[in-house]
């Protein structure tokens, strides 16, 4: 068993239409080389499902997205994603606006193999207006009615880690690992790129097991990226690139910005972008955010 | 206690926000920007130290974190809620008070982040999205602090797109569960306010000293009701003061209302 892939493997088994999750959260570990990837092929019509951030807007502004589902979008300290904006105000992006909470129970109702999963959360609100979700009522004495949460199934799932074995065995280190272990699980397939491979994990890093945040049988795909979550943060590895982020978003407001972005930054390899964005050096010594 | 000689409004606004974690008991105090930031802490350090919070990132401190730049290590964990536990640990079990600064409010305590003007398919100004706004003013005790009193803010009619509960009983849909919505203050630079009026109306319940009441009316797009006794915003003490400082190092307070006005004792 060898779940090893190169980057061009990866992104060669995505098809155009699929529902993908991406995991991470705002511009915090994301699996930017994966999106690189993306926005490299020719796939389109994507639905994303994310907590995003950048490659929220990377996407919209690539015409890769069908359909955006989302609890937010933001940079943090760049707090309104440029090209994501300019997607929405000119029409045309079908979306689903979610709760933050009832985007992760959608996940965990995929992932259990429920239809929906009950919520107070949207009750009341727009999200529920817009969204179209229907309620339930409990079949208890209490009665209660309650917004029904549909599983939000993933055709695949995207995740960056520290580590990872050709096995499949993973291992997320830092603070928060946010929902990626519920990404993976909603997901059908689910590819990972990691700053490390190792043959085998037990024989590398045993003593970190506990950051081995979902179970190897939910992992299909390990793709070595080294630096692969810049320019968002991968603690405690490195930070974010928040120079980088300015000057993306920046672009937002140029013109042809975006086509210069994907020329000049994006390029038409990995191995290349982390020389066309200061080198290797420079990303890991990122620091990490201070909130 | 002394009362300080000078101090900004800011200071007193944050003074005033402060006061709504006051005997919340234990549940975690997040103050979302930099003066509903500073007033949880000074909350936790003053009359409520039963409270809970974190760095920002993933740790519960027992030492509010300060503002702005620092080293990474310098906060001292005492727990762990990273977001992957938040909505269980503090959202969803109402084990939470927020403080957050919404783009919209209406008159029933609506309010809105997610976008302005135009349509859910076409927005004039996509902001953020709704993020945890819906689950939170349905779960926990929330409120609002306003930088700028005015009409944009507190509008006319109903939000532009509802991302969180209020008690506008048009939207309480029958059979639901809304008895955990409790909005409590909404701080502003002119007035404080609460949701103590006639079916949770919108009430002024203490001024800034030099502000009237018609003059918060004349800020505001709906309606507001008056409390039977307005009281006048008390000036910060020395001891508060001195907190707030040593909580925002770097002076991130003084860009938090336009052109840092002095504050006014009585």
């Amino acid at each position: 068993m060898n779940k090893q892939l190169t980057i061009e493997q990866f992104v060669g088994s995505l098809k155009s239409g699929m529902t993908i999750g991406i995991a991470g959260w705002g511009p915090r570990r994301k699996p930017m080389a994966l999106v690189r990837a993306i926005l490299r092929s020719d796939l389109k019509d994507l639905t994303i499902v994310a907590y995003g951030g950048p490659e929220v807007g990377m996407l919209c502004a690539a015409g890769k997205m069908k359909k955006v589902i989302f609890g937010f979008v933001s940079m943090d300290a760049i707090p309104l994603e440029p090209y994501f904006r300019k997607a929405r105000e000119a029409g045309g992006l079908d979306i689903l606006e979610l709760d933050e909470g009832m985007l992760q129970w959608g996940l965990k109702a995929a992932a259990f193999g429920l239809p929906f999963l009950p919520t107070h959360v949207g009750l009341g609100t727009d999200v529920m207006t817009h969204g179209g979700f229907k309620t339930v009522q409990s079949p208890y004495a209490d009665g209660e009615v309650l917004l029904a949460m549909p599983a939000l199934k993933l055709d695949a799932a995207l995740l960056h880690v520290h580590r990872a074995d050709k096995l499949g065995n993973i291992q997320a280190l830092g603070p928060d690992t946010y929902y990626d272990e519920w990404f993976a699980r909603a997901a059908d397939k689910t590819f990972v790129s990691t700053e490390e491979v190792v043959e085998r994990m037990d024989r590398s890093y045993p003593e970190d097991a506990r950051a081995n945040i979902v179970e190897r049988c939910f992992v299909h795909g390990v793709i070595a990226a080294p630096l692969g979550a810049h320019p968002t943060s991968m603690p405690p590895a490195y930070g974010w690139d928040m120079k980088h982020l300015k000057s993306y978003a920046d672009s937002a407001r140029e013109d042809g910005g975006w086509d210069r972005y994907l020329a000049e930054t994006i390029g038409t390899d990995e191995a290349g972008y982390l020389d066309r964005v200061g080198g290797k050096d420079a990303v890991a010594a990122l620091p990490l955010p201070i909130f | 206690m002394t009362t300080a000689p000078d101090f900004t409004l800011c200071e007193q606004l944050i003074v005033a926000a402060s006061e709504a974690w006051r005997g919340n008991g234990e549940l975690v105090a997040t103050g979302i920007g930099p003066a509903p930031r500073l007033a949880a802490g000074l909350a936790k350090l003053t009359h409520t130290p039963e409270l809970m919070m974190t760095d920002g990132e993933a740790w519960l401190v027992e030492d509010p974190v300060p503002l702005g730049p620092r080293g990474y290590d310098d906060r001292k964990a005492a727990g762990y809620l990273p977001f992957s536990r938040f909505f269980d640990a503090a959202v969803w079990s109402g084990k939470r008070h927020a403080m957050v600064t919404p783009s919209q409010i209406d008159r029933f305590g609506q309010t809105n982040i997610s976008y302005l003007g135009g349509t859910y398919d076409q927005p004039k100004v996509q902001m953020l999205g709704a993020r945890g706004f819906p689950g939170n003013s349905i779960c926990h005790i929330n409120s609002m602090f306003v930088p700028a009193h005015s009409k944009r803010v507190f509008v006319e009619d109903e939000v532009d797109m509802v991302s969180s509960v209020g008690y506008n009983p048009a939207r309480r849909t029958p059979g639901v569960n809304f008895s955990r919505v409790d909005l409590r203050l909404i701080v502003t630079d002119l007035c404080v306010m609460d949701f103590g009026g006639k079916d949770n109306a919108v009430r002024v319940v203490m001024l800034h000293p030099g502000v009237t009441f018609e003059q918060v009316q004349e800020a505001t797009g709906f309606a507001l009701e008056a409390a039977a006794e307005i009281r006048t915003t008390p000036a910060p003490t020395a001891e508060q003061l001195a907190i707030i400082a040593r909580l925002d190092p770097h002076g991130l307070r003084a860009g938090v209302i336009k052109d840092n006005p002095a504050g006014k004792r009585n």
